[in-house]
Formats: C-alpha cells, sequence, structure tokens
C-alpha cells in the first residue's frame, strides 16, 4: 500500500497546496455526480440551465419590444447582463448553508470548510462562463441581434473580476450564514433588491445625474458597465472605476476568510 | 506520535458557552491500543472529533506525527445519492490514493456484488455500515480512530472485521471509544476514563475498568 501524505503533517506550501487541489478536484465531481448525475445530458447541464435562464429573459425582453436601448442589440444587452446576475446569485446561493449539510465531510481531515466553498464556486463559475461564451458564440453566428465584442480582452478582464467579487461575496455570506440564521431571512430580499441594481438591466449612461452617484456606490454596477464597455462600448457612455471595485474585491475576500476562521473556531457540531 | 496539551473544547450555545472537555492531557505513540471509557455525554466523542482533526480545541494544542484516520466505518461523509462505487473513489481522491488499486479489496470485503454500483441511499444500514468499514481498511494510516463500531453487521462480518482489524492492523495505533469492557479489556494497552470533560489515566487497564464500574454504580 502507497502511504498517504498524513494531511496536515506535510508542513511545506508546495504540499499543502497539492493536498488541497487534489481535495478540490474530488470535492467538484462529487458535486457535480450529485447534482447531474449521469442521467440524460449529465453534467452538460452545468451550463446549458444558466443558459436556458438567460435565453428566457432574452425572449421576454425581445417580446416586450425592447429591441432596442438606444442602438445597442437586445441581446448582447441581456446576455451581458444576465450572465453577470446568475453569476453571484448562483455562487452565493451554493455558498449559503453550505457546511451544515456537509458537515460530515469535514472528519475526513484533509477536507477543510474552505475546499467546499471553492469547489462549489468553481463549478458555479464553469457553468456561468460557458453558458456566457456559448450564447456569444451561438448569438454571432446565427443572429444579427449581437455584435462581436469591440475588446475582447476587457470583457475577460471584467468577467474575471465579477468573479472575483463574488467569491468574495459567497465566501463572506456563506461563512456568516454558519454563525447566524439571519442571512437565510436578509439574503433573499436583498438579491430582490440587486436584480434592478446591479447594473444588469440599464446603462449608468441612461439615468438621471442624482440616481447615478447612488448607483455607482454598488461594485457589481461597476464590473456591468465595464464588462459591456468591452462588449459595446463605443455606443455609449461606460462609468465604471478600476481601483474602486478591486479595493471591495479585495476587501471582501478578506473579510470572507476572517469570517471563515471565525466559523471553523466557534462551529457547533 | 499524538498529544494533546490541557485541552479545551467550549461550544456555544443559547445559554452561554458549554464547556465538553475541561484540560485534557493525554498521549498516544506508535503501535499503542488506547481505550477511552466513560458515561454517555461525558465528553469522549468530541475528544474524538478534536483527535481526528475536524475541529479544533478552543484552548491547548494538539500535536500529531502520526497519520490518523477518520473514525473506522464512519459513513456520514459519503453522499447518499451516489453509489458505492462513486463514494470509494472520493475517499480515495481525497486522500490521494488511486481508486482503481483499493477497488478489488472494497469489493470483495464489502460482499456488496452489484450493489456497489447502486446508490447508497437504497443499501440497508448493514451494506452501508459494510462499505464504510471496507473504505476505511482501504486507506493505510498510523493510527485508527475507533469509535462503537463492532456491531456493524451480521456475526460472520464481525468475525472478519475484528480479523481485519486487529490481527492485520496488529500493529498499528488504536484509540477505542466503547461501553463494551470485554472489547476495552481484550484490546487495549491503557485506558483513560473520562468523567464531566476530564481524563484519569490507568496504566491497569483493569484498574481502570473497575473505577468506570464504582463510578457508574455511584
Amino acid at each position: 500500500m502507497t502511504k498517504p501524505v498524513p494531511p496536515g503533517l506535510g508542513g511545506t506550501f508546495l504540499e499543502q497546496w497539492m493536498v488541497q487541489r487534489r481535495v478540490i478536484g474530488a470535492l467538484l465531481m462529487r458535486e457535480m455526480l450529485t447534482r447531474y448525475g449521469r442521467r440524460n445530458i449529465g453534467f452538460l447541464w452545468l451550463f446549458v440551465e444558466p443558459m436556458m435562464v438567460t435565453l428566457t429573459v432574452a425572449a421576454v425582453w425581445t417580446a416586450r419590444g425592447f429591441h432596442q436601448i438606444s442602438d445597442i442589440p437586445i441581446v448582447s444587452f441581456v446576455i451581458t447582463g444576465y450572465s453577470g446576475i446568475q453569476l453571484w446569485r448562483n455562487m452565493s446561493r451554493r455558498c449559503i448553508n453550505a457546511i451544515e449539510p456537509n458537515q460530515s465531510l469535514l472528519r475526513h481531515r484533509p477536507v477543510k470548510m474552505l475546499d467546499i466553498y471553492l469547489a462549489r464556486m468553481l463549478l458555479e463559475v464553469a457553468g456561468t462562463t460557458t453558458s456566457f461564451a456559448l450564447l456569444c458564440v451561438v448569438f454571432l453566428l446565427f443572429s444579427n441581434q449581437i455584435s462581436p465584442p469591440e475588446n475582447i480582452l476587457q470583457v475577460v478582464f471584467a468577467w474575471f473580476l465579477l468573479a472575483w467579487f463574488s467569491m468574495g461575496m459567497s465566501i463572506t455570506l456563506g461563512a456568516l450564514s454558519e454563525l447566524t440564521p439571519l442571512v437565510n431571512k436578509f439574503w433573499p430580499p436583498m438579491i430582490y433588491i440587486l436584480y434592478p441594481l446591479s447594473g444588469a438591466m440599464f446603462l449608468v449612461d441612461t439615468l438621471p445625474h442624482g440616481m447615478r452617484q447612488v448607483v455607482l456606490y454598488i461594485p457589481i454596477v461597476h464590473a456591468n458597465e465595464m464588462l459591456r464597455d468591452g462588449f459595446f462600448g463605443s455606443h455609449f457612455h461606460a462609468y465604471y472605476d478600476l481601483s474602486y471595485l478591486v479595493a471591495w474585491c479585495m476587501g471582501l475576500c478578506i473579510v470572507g476568510l476572517g469570517i471563515s476562521r471565525l466559523t471553523v473556531e466557534h462551529r457547533l457540531s | 506520535m499524538i498529544l494533546l496539551e490541557q485541552v479545551t473544547k467550549r461550544y456555544p450555545s443559547l445559554r452561554g458557552p458549554i464547556q465538553v472537555l475541561k484540560g485534557i492531557d493525554m498521549n498516544v505513540s506508535m503501535g499503542e491500543k488506547i481505550g477511552i471509557i466513560g458515561r454517555n455525554g461525558a465528553g469522549k466523542s468530541t475528544l474524538i472529533r478534536l483527535i481526528g482533526g475536524g475541529e479544533k480545541p478552543t484552548t491547548g494544542t494538539i500535536t500529531r506525527t502520526m497519520s490518523i484516520s477518520w473514525p473506522i466505518a464512519f459513513s456520514g461523509g459519503f453522499q447518499s445519492s451516489l453509489t458505492g462505487r462513486d463514494n470509494l473513489r472520493f475517499i480515495c481522491r481525497i486522500y490521494g490514493q488511486d481508486p482503481m488499486e483499493k477497488l478489488p479489496f472494497v469489493q470483495d470485503f464489502s460482499e456488496l456484488g452489484d450493489f456497489l454500483d447502486q446508490p447508497i441511499k437504497i443499501y440497508s444500514s448493514g451494506m452501508k455500515a459494510r462499505l464504510a468499514f471496507a473504505i476505511s481498511m482501504a486507506i493505510d494510516f498510523d493510527c485508527l480512530l475507533i469509535d462503537e463500531v463492532m456491531a456493524v453487521g451480521d456475526a460472520k462480518f464481525n468475525a472478519k472485521s475484528k480479523e481485519e482489524l486487529f490481527e492485520k492492523r496488529a500493529h498499528k495505533a488504536m484509540i477505542i471509544v466503547s461501553h463494551n469492557m470485554r472489547y476495552i479489556k481484550s484490546n487495549c494497552n491503557r485506558v483513560y476514563l473520562m468523567d464531566d470533560g476530564r481524563l484519569q489515566h490507568f496504566e491497569d487497564v483493569a484498574e481502570g475498568i473497575a473505577a468506570h464500574q464504582a463510578m457508574m454504580a455511584s
């Protein structure tokens, strides 16, 4: 028998990193099998599901006659907005109350609380990103409702920032939810408020001046504006502050990791 | 070696903190068989959880230079909608083992046959316990945690698992929690008696058992 690396004993960063990568990989597989199984299209649901949501929204908006926002094709507008919403909403949803039902997994020493969050978030990022990319490609090939991104690097970078922000937010909410059940009570109404305010359904450019100032306090708005600037920036004036967004991302990650640490120490069993 | 120094564990509750462990000193060396006895609610399982590393002590330190198993035959980490085979794969991956290499042993030992490819939720409790025990035996550790498990299957399986544990793994360190004094007596070199979050150490197993019986009678 080969000897397992005694988890937690091998002190070097590299060894720890190997263990963590292994554990996250195993959790990813387990999560995929549990959620999607091997029936019908299996793990393809990972991105088909968010695609269906975005397509439905796009269809409804088109049917309601919002064919154009100024001269921006509606499909470009909805795909950029709604893919982003799904990213932060799904990631936070997968992290809130993630530990309690998986408590027994922590009896296996290599598995840490953060690994469960990371695996779940990675899966969500993979699904939503694939869905976003596929939708763009499909519409570019088969419809004139969307124009190719003007600056694809900026799109990728903005998407990365949005994922980073969602990660910090999800760890924070997830760890908080283990400490107090209040998160379950307050987060759903917060989501309801954030939907319209996240900048997914409007351009800051089209808002009255006073509203602009208020809305720009919300970091997700900056990410959305940046994303759309990369997509069809020549059609509108984008409002975003990169350093403000990055400061939020870093702040939330630090806060989230801090609360996780507290949660590990104070968890009821 | 496993070394616990002045370990305490407090859990928060609505009526203020509950102190479950109140300053535990304990050591386990390679190959030792340690019994932990005491009445229900004394803190034995909490102690096992801390030794296993799933939880951290409130104060005090735990030093480990041996690899420690999860509680033998513990099936809590299983995902019930996955098959036995998938759960085996998961555990192997976590511990960095090759699932294909472990499969024949688990298949053979658990006697599950085709059920290995069925979701665990349709297993009987005996089947689940057999799988859990087999998977526990498939991964190699220096120290095995045994928290009241020996009644997992029918008589035949019990005999088989006893042999697997105490004969084939006779050189391993073991920490055994049990209410069965005969079991403790025949398998342990030393015992710790746990009472109200504190440990009392007995080099002599019979002495420890006597103290336990005196405590239960009072």
